[in-house]
């Protein structure tokens, strides 16, 4: 079981229910974050340090089938002893109204380093992850979700 | 042994639809007279040989269909095919200008080739070519694949849950389908019909919601010509997103390409020789895929209703388009070795229903499946003296029709009709018949709305189907053509990004441009969203050219196309 927590105190209602089921519902008429807002969120947690990518797998549609819900599957490729496992993973949207989503916190005891949540996208927008190890390392992934109007068939 | 680029060469040098030896199709073409045997004729490669027939769209019945004169690629896939339309398009593939198969394969000339080498399609006829390469083959050889598409776009299909075309389809042995407009009749249906069989129904790309199961077997292996041939099955990704998602509530779609390497690998430690990819993504995204997913020999690709005459080799992989409305039937011939595809050959076969002898037996079954409904569909409404057709990137004659009644008929600015792929086409002085409507607007979701949008809503959803069409990422794109417009005018570049491609919206009757915070007044048809109120678009659509009694459609210039 990942050990859950969610970004914004005043969620902690949502606690038990994320966990299971891990729907994001974010309140639509707060003003969406921008790109800006994610880099100098994902600046104060890391500080400057350096991200590699091809560890950590974001798994998302291309294109939403809906934007209420959409589905999220994050896996850290790593070892998970006390010597060396993943701590976090947090997860930032550049057109949602809170830059940092959310932030999962791992355990040796997990096993691995692996969630899945929905969440709700207002827009088209990069959605960002990133992981860190107890040893320092700072993984990251990026994925871009089209949220459409869609309907003319084909 | 004949290796696999010696394959290509032939089929190439031939410059013919099927690479035939002896008389060619081209051959036999300029010598005006085109038979059944001609079209059969082909040089057999190997045991296996897999049909394909696609986006058949329900028509039991040969028709007519004029392929796109505007079908533009952006980013990677520009100038390539499926991306080449009338002269280029005839360049590229060697067919001769005013030859059968350049009516066929493009819209040059197509009234009057139309008028000398008749309707295509027709179950019938493709159940005699069935049959006929069932006999040369052996049965044990033949493998016969659907890409969807199949059970929706006319009358009769729409009243029978698409059960006429089912029949039919069953007479030809289908072995495998996947499906698109078949889950518009509702998640129960496509349930009935994939558990009834006794054909496969393959989707590895479809979810149950809550707990990410398979709600469809993902693939089956067959055995044909000694080889074991895994044939994978792809539902079209954007269902849900292009088709109304309330019909099928609790599945999820999706490309799910890493499922899908997980299916191919899977199949090949299964001991497949051969691994096929029944696809209803659309060409550009099968044709990214196939750079993507190791392992796949052939995509038999569809959902953009492509006619291709050659194979389109990427890497290792072999994507064949087969077109659309039953014009055209793929035969593709491989030569297993070892567990793996040492050659081929492929022809696209059309299917001139002047020149194939229609199977009885089938003929039976469609007049059958037809009596029920022949009464109303025979009603004739009025008349056309314009070419009337739908495919296109941005417009086509018989949207026009469709528009103008919206407007008419609902008082109202704008027309919005979404820009289907299917529908059937009209040649002038033919009788507008009700079957003739409904082939291009039978859905289960028919109702046409009234409503009001404001200038900016209305820019905005045309910036959204644009961006479904021309995102440069194959991946990013999803739906059919543009909306078709009624009342309006603009300008599109291709090549901006979403937000930035249209411009210079103006409604037609005054000449004034559309004002972002301005109300307007819109009537629009295949809503996606549940409980929509109106009439059903065939009756508005009737009603219109009942008043009318003659269709004349005059040629526009409303849309200001640049970036291609």
């Amino acid at each position: 079981m990942t050990l859950f927590e969610q970004a914004h105190s005043r969620r902690e209602a949502l606690r038990v229910a994320a966990i299971a089921a891990a729907v994001v519902a974010l309140t639509p008429r707060l003003a969406f974050a921008k790109p800006e807002e994610v880099k100098a969120e994902i600046d104060k947690l890391y500080g400057a340090r350096e991200m590699t990518t091809g560890k950590l797998k974001l798994d998302m549609p291309e294109i939403a089938e809906n934007g209420l819900v959409v589905p999220i599957n994050i896996e850290v490729e790593s070892p998970m002893t006390e010597a060396d496992y993943v701590k976090s993973v947090s997860v930032f949207a550049e057109g949602n109204p809170f830059p940092r989503v959310l932030t999962y916190r791992f355990t040796p005891a997990c096993g691995r380093a692996a969630a899945s949540l929905r969440m709700r996208l207002a827009q088209t927008q990069n959605v960002i992850a990133v992981a860190e190890t107890s040893t320092g390392q700072l993984y990251t992934a990026r994925s871009e979700v089209k949220v459409t109007i869609g309907g003319c068939g084909g | 042994m004949i290796s696999r680029r010696e394959f290509v060469v032939a089929a190439t040098a031939a410059a013919s639809l099927t690479a035939a030896s002896g008389r060619s199709l081209a051959q036999a073409a300029s010598s005006g007279k085109l038979t059944q045997d001609d079209l059969l004729r082909f040089d057999a490669v190997g045991k296996v040989t897999l049909l394909h027939l696609t986006d058949t769209h329900a028509q039991l019945n040969p028709i007519y269909f004029r392929e796109p004169s505007v079908n533009l690629g952006v980013g990677e896939t520009k100038g390539l095919p499926p991306h080449l339309t009338g002269a280029a398009f005839l360049d590229k593939f060697k067919v001769k200008p005013n030859s059968p198969q350049a009516y066929a394969l493009t819209s040059e000339d197509f009234v009057a080739l139309a008028k000398a080498y008749g309707r295509m399609g027709g179950f019938d006829r493709i159940a005699t070519l069935v049959k006929a390469i069932r006999a040369e083959r052996g049965d044990d050889n033949v493998l016969l694949l659907a890409g969807g598409d199949e059970l929706q776009g006319s009358w009769t299909s729409l009243q029978t849950k698409g059960e006429d075309v089912l029949s039919a389809l069953k007479a030809l042995k289908l072995d495998a389908m996947v499906g698109h407009w078949e889950f518009t009749y509702g998640a129960e249906r496509v349930k009935e019909i994939a558990d009834a069989g006794p054909f496969a129904f393959l989707a590895q790309n479809i979810r149950s919601l809550e707990w990410q199961e398979e709600v469809f077997p993902a693939a089956k292996v067959f055995e044909r010509g000694g080889a074991k041939i895994a044939v994978i099955g792809q539902a079209y990704p954007r269902t849900p997103i292009a088709n109304p998602r309330w019909m099928i509530p609790d599945w999820e779609f999706g490309l799910r390409e890493d499922d899908l390497r997980k299916q191919v690998e899977s199949a090949r430690s299964g001991g497949a020789d051969v691994v096929v990819l029944l696809s209803h993504n659309g060409f550009d995204v099968d044709r990214k895929m196939a750079g993507r997913v190791r392992g796949i020999d052939v995509i038999l690709t569809a959902h953009t209703h492509d006619a291709i005459p050659t194979a389109i080799e990427v890497d290792k992989t072999l994507l064949i388009a087969s077109g659309s409305h039953g014009k055209f039937l793929s035969r593709l011939d491989l030569d297993v070795k070892d567990g793996k595809v040492a050659g081929y050959r492929f022809g696209l076969i059309p299917v001139f229903s002047d020149a194939i002898a229609p199977d009885a037996e089938m003929a039976k079954l469609v007049t059958d499946a037809r009596a029920p409904y022949a009464a109303e569909l025979a009603r004739e409404i009025g008349r056309t003296e314009s070419v009337l057709y739908r495919r296109g990137n941005f417009n086509g004659t018989l949207d026009d029709v469709i528009c103008q009644a919206m407007i008419e008929q609902r008082d109202v600015e704008i027309a919005l009709s979404p820009a289907f792929r299917w529908g059937t086409s009209l040649l002038p002085g033919d009788p507008i018949t009700f079957e003739a409507i409904s082939n291009a607007t039978a859905v289960t979701y028919p109702n046409c709305y009234r409503s009001t949008m404001t200038g900016k809503q209305f820019k905005d959803v045309l910036e959204d189907v644009a961006d479904n069409i021309f995102n440069p990422d194959p991946y990013f794109q999803g739906g059919g053509d543009m909306v078709r417009l009624g009342g309006v005018g603009y300008a599109i570049d291709i090549a901006q990004p979403i937000g930035r491609r249209i411009s210079n919206l103006t409604l037609l009757k005054s000449g004034a441009s559309i004002e972002a915070d301005k109300s307007y007044t819109v009537a629009g048809w295949a809503s996606v969203n549940q409980n929509v109120e109106g009439p059903p678009i065939w009756e508005l659509v009737e009603r219109h050219v009942a008043d009318r009694k003659t269709i004349k459609v005059e040629p526009t210039d409303a849309i200001k196309v640049s970036g291609a």
